[in-house]
């Protein structure tokens, strides 16, 4: 089993009792002790995986049972016990690193079950009535006949009842707003179509339409449930993402006791311990200690910002090289995030307001519709003067017009789209995502974490001595700041072995070689002596003097010059909106070819650019990742995010793309597009059905038979044309790029 | 037709058996990890490995 992971060595775990106590809190009480915590493990793959974390987690002593489940990458632990287990650290010793999973959010779909279970119901009445149907169309009895309208009825009142109600209950939901939507005519015609096949079966009439009320249920059920199915499957990817946000933080009472608590219980003036590498849970100010903060998920800001005793941070910035004290200023619900998630609910509004293509098309089909099957019925009274004669044929003319088609043509195309797009690692949340997305000429990108990792890379390592590069990454390797794992990634691992390493906070890494004394870190701490410290600079010196200078840029993202390149050949324009300095932004502004660029902005500022591109009548994608692009990202007419992103961000966007190449925004523009394109088909295939079946309808020759033999074939062709989708094949990207996003790996990545 | 009064029960019965299974065996959550289910019957039971 060559795809599994092999065991590895942890190192730099996080604090294991706060770790600990966050399994606690993120646990769910089964009753008797018994807690369960979920974990998603994304590096899961095949059977050998599923049989090393179960036998590996089970071997814990608090754990009492494990399950994997490998559809969703998600590990389920029940355990006892007043302290949790240390399951994220056995995962990782393992060799599948794992993270929390929100207990909440794991409970079961209800919405899926229930469409599965009308489906099934469907699909039983629907056929056994058209197997009885086809005797009757085939010349049964009178005798038989009779008993099988009977039999047929039978079943079709449960099918009506139970499987109808999910387009009954849409159907009156909009009624009583006033407003209508595909599942109006749809509902009319199945009820029609049912009360006149009772009547006609108590009648003894030759003629019932419960086949055709049925299978219609059906058909469009099947689309229905594909619909939710897949958007379903795309959002538990994006849930499956590690949560970036801390649940609790580490307090510090007055008598030098630690206790974990949960992030709402913490209130201002509590002290909270803070190591490196944790995030900072609430607004507060540093009270002990020296680091720095890496602000690109907070602020877009791409350096690392320095803090002493005095500065004040912000909730969801990173904690980097030290140790911290804080002092909590404000409670979780009033903090930075808090402030961002009241932006969001400001900005939306563009969104709530669009109204999606098929209901649209419903608004202008059922006038229309209903309106010819009534001047039918008043032309045959007037007429023959027949009134059965007329119902039956008006309640023709509204099974024949077939919102079957209409129904399917919609969700089978997006069901067809997200499942490319799904395939090129791009969750799609819901349907409308993908009609919006299909109408925007602007994009709008956000620069730290979107455009580039937020990470920065060392400028030319060529031009540094091997050796010394050696020894500099060597001594790099011991610290988790940016810029030593910047230049650790540049130089293959050395044999050096280094004496008495000590990491200062906010400063630098030093360590001892060969009777040396090497600091590696800003330029003021590591020459002491030196009179040019020009502007500090990150620098190795040997014994107090200079040995060499790094420099550093930021990382694109993979294909990010290609993304935009594509973007502008196919006519759309670019923004860049960024929090960062203009001085930062502008070398990546030139390096991708972005015109428009927008540096220092505050969230408010992003939401209020998009706001007046939306004023000049453009329809704008928001591509971003951080707290500070959640608003934009709600407000934007769509948006898209990586996976890195933060969590709000996440859940704001309509699109999540696990790959790191950005070439996932034209590869979702393009299939959003061509799906729209096959929708506009699919509607012109069933106007036109709807035209040549019309006549027929009107004139009394539709039986039973023909209905049946219509409504499949309609189905049929728009299926296959919405089928024809390629335009994610086309414009997909050949292979992920090998480097897995800030430890994430895609749910729905098949294994190598 | 008599062959009919008690074959359509019948085929009706046992679609509505097959129904029920499908519902039954929905509910009790077979359909959850069907990826898993498929790679799980590579694997031993711990009893059945040999010593």
């Amino acid at each position: 089993m060559s795809c599994c992971a092999p065991p590895m060595a942890l190192d730099g775990a996080p604090d294991p009792s706060a770790a600990q106590q966050e399994i606690h809190l993120a646990s769910r009480d089964l009753g008797n002790g018994l807690r369960q915590s979920d974990l998603a493990v994304p590096g899961l793959h095949c059977a050998a995986c599923i049989r090393a974390v179960e036998t590996g987690l089970a071997r814990l002593p608090e754990v009492e049972l494990v399950r994997v489940n490998l559809s969703t990458r998600r590990v389920a632990v029940q355990w006892r016990g007043s302290a949790a287990p240390e399951l994220l650290t056995a995962l990782a010793q393992l060799g599948y690193p794992g993270h929390l999973f929100e207990s909440e959010a794991q409970e079961k779909d209800p919405e899926s079950d229930r469409l599965i279970r009308a489906l099934a119901v469907a699909g039983f009445c629907a056929m056994n009535i058209m197997l009885l149907s086809v005797s009757v169309w085939s010349g049964a009895e009178p005798e038989t006949r009779r008993a099988f309208h009977w039999i047929s009825g039978a079943l079709a009142l449960p099918c009506l009842i139970y499987s109808g109600r999910i387009f009954f209950a849409s159907a009156w939901a909009v009624l009583r707003r006033g407003r209508t939507n595909m599942d109006v005519p749809i509902s009319i015609g199945i009820c029609l179509a049912f009360a006149l096949s009772l009547y006609d079966t108590i009648h003894d009439g030759p003629h019932a339409y419960f086949d055709a009320a049925t299978s219609l249920i059906f058909f469009l059920l099947i689309g229905r449930t594909l619909d939710h199915l897949m958007h379903e499957k795309a959002r538990a990817a994006v849930r499956g993402l590690m949560r970036l946000a801390p649940r609790g933080a580490t307090v510090l009472d007055a008598d030098g006791s630690r206790t974990y608590l949960p992030l709402a219980d913490v209130a201002p003036g509590m002290r909270i311990a803070l190591t490196a590498g944790e995030r900072v849970p609430v607004d507060g100010v540093v009270e002990e200690g020296a680091s720095e903060l890496d602000c690109a998920i907070a602020t877009g800001e791409s350096a690392p910002r320095p803090v002493s005793p005095g500065t004040a941070v912000q909730a969801g910035t990173l904690n980097l090289s030290g140790p911290l004290t804080i002092v909590a200023t404000a409670k979780a619900e009033s903090s930075f995030l808090a402030e961002m998630v009241r932006l969001m609910e400001a900005a939306e509004g563009g969104r709530a307001r669009y109204r999606r293509i098929a209901d649209r098309a419903a608004a202008l089909y059922s006038p229309v519709v209903h309106a010819t099957a009534l001047l039918a019925f008043l032309g045959w009274i007037a007429a023959v003067g027949d009134w059965h004669r007329a119902i039956t044929i008006a309640i023709a003319v509204l099974i024949i017009t077939c919102p079957c088609a209409l129904g399917l043509a919609v969700p089978i195309v997006q069901v067809v789209a997200s499942r490319r797009l799904f395939e090129a690692g791009i969750m799609v949340k819901d349907g409308s995502a993908i009609e919006r997305i299909a109408e925007i000429d602007t994009v709008a990108f956000d620069k730290t974490g979107t455009l580039t990792y937020g990470q920065p890379q060392l400028v030319d390592p060529a031009s540094i001595s091997a050796a010394d590069l050696a020894i500099a990454a060597s001594i790099a390797r011991r610290s988790s700041h940016p810029l030593s794992r910047a230049i650790a990634a540049a130089a293959p691992e050395g044999g050096l072995t280094l004496a008495d390493i000590r990491e200062h906070p906010g400063l630098g890494v030093e360590a001892e070689l060969d009777g040396h004394r090497y600091r590696l870190g800003r330029a003021e701490w590591a020459l002491p002596d030196a009179a040019d410290t020009q502007a500090g600079g990150t620098v190795l010196s040997r014994d107090g003097s200079l040995v060499t200078r790094f420099s550093f840029a930021e990382t694109l993202r993979p294909q990010a010059r290609a993304a935009i390149d594509a973007l502008h050949a196919r006519g759309f324009a670019t923004v860049l909106l960024s929090g960062d300095r203009l001085a930062a932004v502008e070398p990546i502004a030139a390096r991708l070819g972005i015109e428009s660029v927008s540096a220092g902005l505050l969230p408010v500022g992003k939401v209020e650019r998009l706001a007046a591109l939306a004023a000049e009548g453009r329809k704008v994608l928001m591509v971003g990742d951080g707290l500070n692009d959640a608003p934009a990202l709600a407000a934007a007419h769509a948006s898209m995010a990586p996976a890195s992103a933060a969590d709000i961000g996440r859940n704001a966007a309509d699109f999540v793309f696990l790959h790191d190449g950005l070439d996932a925004v034209p590869t979702a523009v393009a299939v959003a597009r061509a799906a729209g394109r096959l929708v506009r088909q699919n509607f012109a295939l069933a106007i036109i059905y709807n035209a040549l079946a019309l006549p027929v309808a009107i004139a009394g020759y539709v039986t039973p038979l023909v209905a049946a033999l219509a409504m499949s074939l309609s189905s049929i062709l728009v299926v296959a044309n919405a089928l024809r989708l390629d335009g994610g094949r086309a414009a997909a990207p050949a292979k992920p790029s090998p480097r897995p996003a800030r430890g994430l790996a895609p749910a729905g990545q098949p294994s190598p | 037709m008599s062959s009919l009064v008690f074959l359509i029960p019948l085929a009706l019965l046992l679609g509505g058996a097959a129904l029920t299974a499908f519902l039954w065996s929905l509910r009790s959550g077979q359909y959850d990890d069907l990826d898993g289910a498929a790679e799980r019957i590579l694997l031993d039971d711990e009893k059945d490995r040999k010593p």
